[in-house]
């Protein structure tokens, strides 16, 4: 994921393969308005997150107004609206993880990347962690998202290793 | 079974049997594992004829309300110039729950199947799976069963030679609870904010794009190609409890048990059969506190009512809780219910869509109130603020959010209220920093 300065100018995003790729999608759904998620996804998979200027254009493609976009946007916790680090990391620690240690996972990740906080990003920009609700996968504590690799049974000693893997 | 444990004796694996081979991904695996058939078998039967077969298997849904699933696809409307959709709901992201997760992951031809005969059954031609965006690794291997199944012609404009269009589109949501209730996310799928919408008009008159849809969740879909196969008969004899109750449940089992995972069981096992001989009981030394059994959005059970808990929909009730969607969260004698009850309000807060002011300030309320509690700062008086909080919650919103808020910390304070008070006397060091 590369991660544009939020002041650098705006190269157009919907163009070549992801423009291709979105209007594929175009026949699968009776509304171009319908389109939306998906291509907001796209952006950020091209971007790796959803600036102003990209919603503009996604808004112009889809035939909505940008405030609309931004208000959808908006609603959807995965979807970022400044830069994260190289890599995102979404630990859970709702209760039934919260019962088998999260918080320590949480903690560990929280020092083993350098973030310090929740929602900040390391010093060297590698990281970002993220504490969410409930991943789905309960019976596998600690379930962690790192960008679109799903790890189960993270434990606190873990930590370190999983990182490793992502320079 | 309980992946990544083997077929415990008390179990009746029927959608998991397969769980944990990976050769049961692909289409030549499945259809080796006799899949494949049910959708044939509904395709040789007229619709109604299928909507029939499920009605009389007692097959009811999945996904948190038990709502009778043939009797839901029988309010379709007769077909006419308006297109009808299916919708599959895979955005399980229900604390305590992870079933549909595991049914994606090793059986994805399984949900299809069930999806094109469901699609069949109510006359549409479209399907749309609504995963939930967290669930990459479950994304994958649907879009892999997917591009597989149109490429055999199982799926597209001539389903298993059939004649009949049956098409199927996988749709990735972005990460918000609220889209699990059906008009949320209807609303999401046609590129809106997930906000539910105000009942009627039902889905079955105006669902997804304003048309006839149905909806149901990915367990309840993965079932029907077996009760093709195998009759409804079959299906609906599968029961040791109340006959209102029939087949097969996943249940997940998770939090402070030695073997936490997903285990199928007839309808009518005894709670505790899955939770001390299925899930493994306690860690060694440990006794069972409570159980949260349908997810988090009910009732607390005490360990005496899990004893004498029959699980099916109607004996869970009688126990004062619900079923759910069946993702069972177990504390031990070392969970602080106060701080776990706390967590999920937090959870209920934080995915409010906030569209209705009970609900928006229902949820903050109670978390802050449980907050200060925690904080060592609680009043004697705040125990019967909450409860009065949570009747102010239960009934008065668009949709039942607000209401499964207040079910966990109502119930908790009822049947637990010494372990409030014992903060509030200041008798246990304050578990939060000051608020
Ligand atoms: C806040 C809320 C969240 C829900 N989340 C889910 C979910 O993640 N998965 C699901 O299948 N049903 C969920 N439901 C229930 C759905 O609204 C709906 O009843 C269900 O998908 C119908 O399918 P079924 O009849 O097969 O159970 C939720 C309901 C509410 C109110
Ligand atoms: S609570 Fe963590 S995955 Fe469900």
């Amino acid at each position: 994921m590369s991660a544009a300065h939020p002041a650098a100018p705006h190269e157009p995003v919907l163009v070549g393969e992801t423009r291709a790729r979105l209007e594929a999608l175009f026949p699968k759904y009776p509304t171009r308005q319908a389109c939306l998620l998906p291509a907001l996804w796209l952006v950020q998979q091209a971007r790796g997150w959803i600036s102003e200027p990209a919603m503009a254009e996604v808004a112009e493609v889809l035939g909505l107004t940008p405030a609309y976009v931004k208000g959808v946007v908006t609603f959807y916790t995965m979807y970022h609206t400044h830069p994260v680090g190289r890599h995102f990391i979404q630990v859970c620690t709702t209760s039934p993880c919260g019962l088998c240690g999260a918080e320590d996972v949480m903690r560990a990740l929280l020092r083993e990347t350098g973030c310090g906080e929740l929602g900040a990003t390391s010093p060297d920009g590698r990281f970002t962690v993220v504490e969410v609700e409930c991943l789905g996968a309960c019976g596998f504590a600690t379930p962690v998202l790192v960008d679109d690799d799903f790890h189960d049974s993270v434990s606190p000693e873990g930590v370190a290793g999983l990182l490793a893997r992502y320079p | 079974m309980g992946y990544p444990h083997p077929i415990h004796p008390k179990e009746t694996p029927v959608l998991s049997r397969h769980f944990g081979e990976a050769e049961a991904r692909t289409y030549d695996g499945w259809a080796a594992r006799g899949g494949w058939e049910g959708l044939r078998t509904a395709l040789a039967m007229a619709p109604e004829a299928v909507v029939e077969a499920v009605k009389a298997s007692g097959l009811r849904g999945r996904g948190g309300a038990g709502f009778p699933t043939g009797l839901k696809w029988s309010f379709m409307p007769k077909p006419s110039a308006r297109p009808h959709y299916l919708v599959c709901n895979a955005d399980e992201s229900e604390p305590g729950t992870f079933k549909d997760r595991e049914i994606m992951r090793w059986t994805p031809h399984q949900l299809l199947e069930g999806v094109a005969i469901a699609a069949h059954a109510i006359h549409a031609e479209r399907a749309y799976i609504y995963i939930r965006g967290e669930f990459t690794e479950a994304w994958a291997i649907m879009e892999a069963a997917l591009a597989e199944a149109y490429a055999r012609g199982a799926l597209g404009g001539d389903a298993l030679g059939s004649g009949r269009r049956i098409d199927v589109v996988l749709h990735r949501g972005a990460g918000a609870y609220i889209c699990g209730e059906e008009t949320a996310l209807m609303n999401s799928i046609e590129g809106k904010r997930g906000n539910p919408r105000i009942k009627p008009p039902f889905p079955a008159q105006a669902g997804l794009f304003g048309m006839p849809t149905t909806i149901n969740n990915v367990e309840t879909l993965a079932a029907v190609p077996h009760i093709l196969v195998r009759g409804a008969a079959w299906y609906a004899g599968l029961c040791l409890g109340s006959p209102k109750s029939t087949g097969t449940k996943l249940i997940s089992v998770c939090g402070h048990v030695q073997r936490p995972g997903n285990y199928e069981i007839t309808m009518g096992t005894p709670m505790r059969d899955v939770i001390f001989e299925m899930a493994g009981g306690m860690r060694p030394g440990r006794t069972l506190k409570a159980v949260i059994p349908g997810g988090s959005s009910v009732p607390v059970m005490t360990a005496e009512e899990v004893g004498r808990c029959v699980t099916d929909y109607e004996g869970v009730v009688a126990e004062g809780s619900m079923l759910g969607s069946a993702g069972m969260i177990v504390m031990d004698d070392s969970a602080d219910l106060v701080y776990q009850l706390w967590r999920l309000a937090r959870f209920y807060a934080h995915e409010s869509c906030a569209q209705c002011t009970n609900c928006r300030e229902g949820t903050g309320w109670t978390t802050r109130v449980l907050e200060r509690i925690l904080a060592g700062q609680g009043k004697p008086e705040d125990l019967d603020l909450l409860v009065d909080l949570g009747e102010q919650m239960t009934g008065k919103t668009i949709c039942v959010l607000s209401d499964s808020c207040a079910a966990p910390v109502v119930s908790g304070i009822r049947k637990f209220r010494g372990e409030f008070e014992a903060y509030i006397r200041r008798e246990r060091q304050p578990a939060l920093a000051t608020v």
